[in-house]
């Protein structure tokens, strides 16, 4: 590695950082914003430059929001596991910035020279380390709650844990129908087949998609699935023992989930940076166009994230065992289906399609838009319509004795 | 309670219709909803440029006042029917005998401490001859806890500052029932 290839990473990574940092604190308002309207309310528009009347419609909140954080107090309890206690948050901020290495960008062509957008480009296996990385958040989580030495830390911790990992499986499955259609792990050429087919995975993967859609819900850890810190129920989750900056590492990597969730969607399902007649399709443009496209991918991931939002005050939270029934019994087996038709489709989809007389792509959305119905009917009249958790009916102890057989 | 307690009703959960099972139908519907709430109109009062408006000031309850009768002098009787009520215990009486010859005792001094009330209206529910009551004024506050004990120069004078906005509200003696009104209450 020289010189100028490792200037280039730095310079990315320092963009990245701070672009995701000044991202999570806006988008922390944004979202004050949007739970504010939804309650009829109007939200935080005061701050705005401080001793001034100048308001900024709340503009200044992020940075007052920063600002108080530094300054709290940071209270560490005495009963802590103290180095695994530090770590914990580290280990989970650590994680969720690294998964953005590899989110591309698009590549841009400047003097002769073709820079591509990206911290780590070309990552022959972007997927897999996509996931593999994003599943290390779940080991801060679980320090953490360790580490805090809090029954309820811990059963916020374990929870989420268990989430975490048993809704890697059908975001896997799902990712892995579109890697074997696309044919390629690296998330630049499955944006350029899209790109250039001009026809986004969402029109014809809509299985991959829901199951996706709904998995990475359950990877960031939102409402409707926001077990690990139901506040509810279990006073914060596992970061009910923090405080102060390192409580803060841990509300910026759940954000950072979120972003990563959308970025995922947007890029594997809407299509990157393609937007028909904007963007064209060629892997490297010239500067205006790259802007655009970014521009392009900015936008769609915001409409992601805003839905984001809005879905969290939209549906009422799952129980735990209905969140793992919803794993284990329905995705996963959905997963499962899905996983081998798209194998059969890879293999015998062109010949198929030859033998009907019909262009691929079209005979391609059918077939898969068909074992969606299917799948999505069968999923419906086979699960049950409600999951009873009540003790069973009958007696859990012996009866207590008649009065009259007393002496 | 056990389980099989006879006392235990147990009720089915309702089931899900088709809109239920297939899951869609109703995720529109929620996202409808909140849709319709993040565009509608917003209830937010911008306060302190803008103030709340109390649509009924009869019942509202924010500070007290003393109550003033014709001759300005304080309507309350020291009968401590407030104080004995009052569920925080914040009203503190001392009484003397009175110097008018229309009444046996009045409050020498009267206290309500306005950070231990709770703004139940009790005392101004128990009061029998409407010498206590509890106005709009609702941004009540102050540098100390001394400062936010009020005795009865300050209650007099928030009657003083409210009496215009808010008259003395007389719900006793009972405005007189004609014999075909109450003929017809019973019926
Ligand atoms: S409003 Fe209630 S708590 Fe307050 S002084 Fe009257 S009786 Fe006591
Ligand atoms: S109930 Fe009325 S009259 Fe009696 S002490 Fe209280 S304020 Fe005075």
């Amino acid at each position: 590695m020289d010189l100028l290839t490792t200037l280039e990473a730095g310079v990315k990574m320092v963009i990245l950082f701070g672009g995701l940092m000044g991202a999570a604190a806006y988008l922390v308002l944004v979202e004050r914003w949007v739970a504010a309207w939804i309650q009829d309310r109007l939200g935080p528009n005061r701050a705005g430059i401080p001793l001034t009347k100048i308001r900024l419609f709340g503009l200044g909140q992020p940075i007052a929001d920063g600002g108080k954080f530094i300054f709290k107090e940071e209270f560490t309890p005495g009963h802590v596991e103290k180095v695994l206690y530090f770590l914990a948050p580290v280990v989970s901020l650590t994680a969720a910035v690294a998964v953005f290495a590899v989110v591309p960008f698009g590549e841009v062509e400047i003097f002769g020279y073709r820079l591509r957008l990206a911290v780590a480009p070309g990552v022959d296996v972007g997927l897999l380390y996509l996931v593999a990385v994003s599943g290390l958040g779940v080991l801060g989580v679980l320090l953490g709650g360790w580490a805090s030495n809090n029954k309820y830390s811990l059963f916020g911790g374990i929870r989420s844990a268990a989430q975490l990992l048993s809704y890697e499986i059908p975001l896997g499955l799902a990712l892995l129908g579109i890697v074997l259609a696309a044919g390629s792990l690296r998330l630049e050429e499955i944006v350029l087949w899209q790109a250039q087919t001009g026809l986004w995975n969402i029109f014809w993967q809509p299985l991959g998609f829901s199951l996706f859609f709904l998995a990475a819900f359950a990877e960031a850890g939102r409402l409707p699935f926001d077990m690990a810190e139901a506040e509810q129920e279990l006073v914060g989750g596992y970061h009910t023992e923090y405080s102060g900056m390192k409580l803060m590492m841990y509300m910026v990597a759940e954000y950072l989930h979120m972003i990563l969730a959308s970025f995922l969607l947007v890029l594997v399902f809407f299509g990157g940076w393609h937007f028909w007649g904007l963007s064209g399709g060629e892997p490297a443009v010239a500067w205006p166009t790259a802007l655009l496209r970014v521009l392009i991918l900015l936008g769609k991931v915001l409409v992601v994230i805003w839905f984001f939002m809005v879905a969290r005050w939209s549906w009422p939270r799952f129980r735990f065992d209905q969140i793992m029934h919803l794993a284990w019994y329905v995705l996963i087996p959905i997963g499962l289906v899905y996983v081998v038709g798209a194998a059969v489709l890879a293999e015998y989809g062109p010949d198929w399609a030859a033998r009907l007389g019909l262009s691929l792509p079209l005979f391609m959305a059918a077939a898969n838009w068909t074992i969606f119905l299917v799948v999505w009917v069968a999923a419906a009249c086979l699960v049950p319509a409600h999951y009873d958790n009540r003790p069973l009916r009958g007696p859990i102890r012996p009866q207590a004795p008649a009065p009259e057989t007393i002496p | 309670m056990q389980p099989n307690d006879p006392q235990v009703r147990w009720l089915k959960e309702p089931e899900l219709g088709w809109t239920g099972k297939v899951y869609l139908p109703l995720f529109v519907e929620g996202m409808r909803t909140t849709l319709r709430h993040l565009v509608g109109p917003k209830l937010t009062v911008q306060s302190p440029e803008e103030r709340h408006e109390i649509p009924e000031p009869l019942i509202y309850r924010g500070v007290h006042r003393l109550n003033r009768d014709e001759q300005g002098r304080v309507k309350c009787v020291a009968c401590f029917l407030c104080a004995t009520i009052c569920p925080a215990h914040c009203i503190d009486i001392v009484a003397a005998p009175s110097p008018w010859p229309d009444r046996d005792k009045y409050p020498e001094s009267f206290t309500i401490d306005e950070l231990r009330c709770i703004y139940c209206g009790m005392c101004e529910e128990a009061c029998p001859v409407q010498a206590i009551e509890l106005t709009t004024l609702y941004d009540l506050t102050g540098k100390s806890r001394e400062e936010m004990i009020f005795d009865k120069e300050k209650l007099l004078s928030v009657y003083d500052q409210t009496k215009d906005a808010e008259p003395i509200f007389q719900s006793w003696p009972l405005p007189a029932v004609s014999a075909e009104q109450e003929n017809a209450q019973k019926k």
